[in-house]
């Protein structure tokens, strides 16, 4: 086989594509990586179609044999890559020869790396996407996380430019995040009092943190409305539960849910937060649709841009 | 207030909510069903997903391609086409259910707390048809309503942590069946044989929303005839 064999999975890895969409009337979420700015980054570098399939790799461990030559490049958390023990910079396209080993150390910052190879993986698509949702059980390899002697297809490929991104421009781990918020749901149900609490105090993020969602630890909120129908749950939203403490939902959330949302932070920023370990000291700032629209196209300018920047080595 | 009335409110960056009255009601289901139709048309290529639910729609679109007060504007003049009045429901399934105490564990606390016995409680389960008003919370989770008053159940206090695919339950005026084993706090009164989410059949599910579900009683025999497993029985 042309591909990679799976050493040891490490803590939590995962095969992941953009993301599964348009299958929300079956109750599919849209898994895809948590990290999406610098999964986007790890192909970019190497030339890959935008939604090529990568591995998100949480925490770290992961070890691969690589049965064919390729090309890699590891981006998103901070942790020591290797290949055959030698230590190889993060944000950078490597040569690789049939028979090298790849090792990824654990994170020192940030919770997730992403390994992406020369072409993606060759994985087949279930409902539209690769991406992985292990409590569906669907996408990557029969639904599961990667497991020890697993093989992941992927092209031979012998030549490629080798380039890496400054790191200026990679991405910055900061012990504290300010969310940006677009208020919506039942927004108008949480009044003033209690919007003022929750744009003025600091939370922290719990170790009830996942794919599925980050909660968050600090002053309460409460809703005045309590009885809610279940309705569509999007990307970043946050859920207040009875016990005032707020949840931002994540990609490997439910689709449906019965509890008040004061609105949904940025994707950008969820990107951040998904990087933030326990103890990560959190604020929410309320945004516009209008800022939040601008927001993403100057993030889009700004990634062309810097693709055409990139350092070929 | 008329039935048509409808609100779209931001939900994030890319996502409104279209917001019907809140409540569960045939005729909001149907109309939840013709928007769905009617955004489709209207956004084409800019829609990503639609999920709709009891009484909303949440929109998602692409923010590279549009922008919301353009989404808006487009969905403001075209669900001026919704019609009222219209409540029909879909394809009629049944699914066969074998209830008893070994496959409904909370047959008996029903009964008691309703002061009304087993028997007639899976009679009432069965009298009703249900509408399929929503999926989503897991892949092929069905919420199918309302049921008898009588039969109305608080969730219970603390969830099971183990609820076996194929278990039947109540929840307020709500019913379904679980697709896959999981955590649920449902109370339970049976077992389906009918696997309600599989990737690998076509269709995925029995049911889409809109359809009208029925559940019949079979016995255990028939129950593993047709391919069903009572948990934790090793035959």
């Amino acid at each position: 086989m042309s591909g990679f064999t799976v050493i040891a999975p490490g803590v939590l890895s995962l095969l992941q594509d953009n993301g599964r969409f348009s299958q929300g009337a079956l109750g599919l979420t849209s898994g895809g990586p948590m990290d999406a700015p610098s999964a986007q980054w790890a192909n970019l570098l190497l030339g890959n179609q935008h939604n090529a399939t990568l591995i998100e790799c949480s925490v770290g461990g992961l070890q691969m044999r690589a049965e064919t030559n390729s090309y890699i490049a590891v981006t998103g958390a901070t942790l020591p890559l290797s290949i055959n023990g030698n230590t190889a910079e993060l944000w950078t396209v490597h040569k690789i020869r049939q028979g090298d080993v790849i090792e990824l150390g654990m994170v020192s910052k940030g919770l997730r790396a992403y390994l992406a190879v020369a072409g993606g993986f060759n994985v087949a698509p279930q409902f539209g996407s690769t991406a992985t949702v292990l409590r569906e059980g669907i996408g990557g390899l029969n639904g599961n996380k990667l497991q020890p002697g697993d093989s992941l297809p992927a092209a031979t490929v012998n030549s490629l430019p080798r380039r890496h991104l400054p790191v200026h421009h990679q991405v910055q781990f900061n012990r504290t995040l300010t969310l940006r918020l677009v208020e919506g749901y039942q927004a108008q149900s949480f009044n003033s009092t209690e919007r003022q609490r929750f744009y003025l105090h600091s939370y922290t993020v719990t170790p009830q943190a996942d794919r599925m969602g980050y909660k968050l630890s600090g002053s309460a909120i409460r809703c005045q409305q309590t009885q809610l129908l279940s309705e569509g749950i999007c990307y970043g939203a946050v859920q207040i539960p009875p016990d005032g403490q707020p949840i931002v939902l994540l990609n490997d959330r439910q689709t449906l849910g019965g509890y008040p949302k004061i609105g949904s932070v940025l994707s950008l920023d969820c990107a951040l937060l998904a990087q933030a370990v326990a103890g990560t000291e959190v604020y929410f700032t309320p945004i516009s649709p209008e800022q939040a629209h601008n927001a993403l196209c100057l993030a889009k300018v700004r990634t062309d841009a810097l693709t055409s920047q990139m350092v070929n080595l | 207030m008329s039935l048509l009335h409808f609100q779209l409110t931001p939900a994030g960056e890319n996502a409104l909510m279209l917001y019907f009255d809140q409540r569960i009601d045939p005729q909001i289901s149907a109309l939840v069903q013709q928007a769905c139709v009617l955004i489709r048309n209207e956004l084409t290529d800019d829609l990503i997903d639609l999920l709709p639910s009891y009484a909303s729609v949440l929109i998602l679109f692409n923010p590279l391609s549009t922008d919301l007060h353009r989404v808006s504007a487009q969905l403001q003049h075209s669900l001026k086409h919704l019609q009222s009045g219209n409540s029909q429901t879909g394809n009629t399934i049944e699914l066969p259910v074998y209830y008893s105490e070994e496959s409904g564990p909370d047959l008996a606390l029903i009964a008691k707390t309703k002061n009304i016995s087993i028997t007639e409680v899976i009679q009432r389960h069965q009298a009703l048809s249900y509408r399929v008003y929503a999926i989503g919370f897991a892949p092929g989770f069905a919420y199918l309503g309302e049921v008898d008053p009588l039969l109305q159940m608080p969730r219970l206090a603390t969830p099971r942590a183990k609820v076996p695919r194929g278990a039947v339950a109540i929840a307020d005026r709500q019913t379904a069946v679980y697709p896959a084993q999981s955590p649920g706090g449902w109370n339970l009164i049976g077992l389906c044989p009918t696997r309600m989410f599989n990737p690998d059949s076509t269709p995925v599910m029995p049911v889409a929303v809109g359809d009208e579900v029925r559940f019949v009683a079979i016995d255990k025999a028939e129950f593993l005839r047709l391919g069903g497993e009572i948990p934790g029985d090793e035959r």
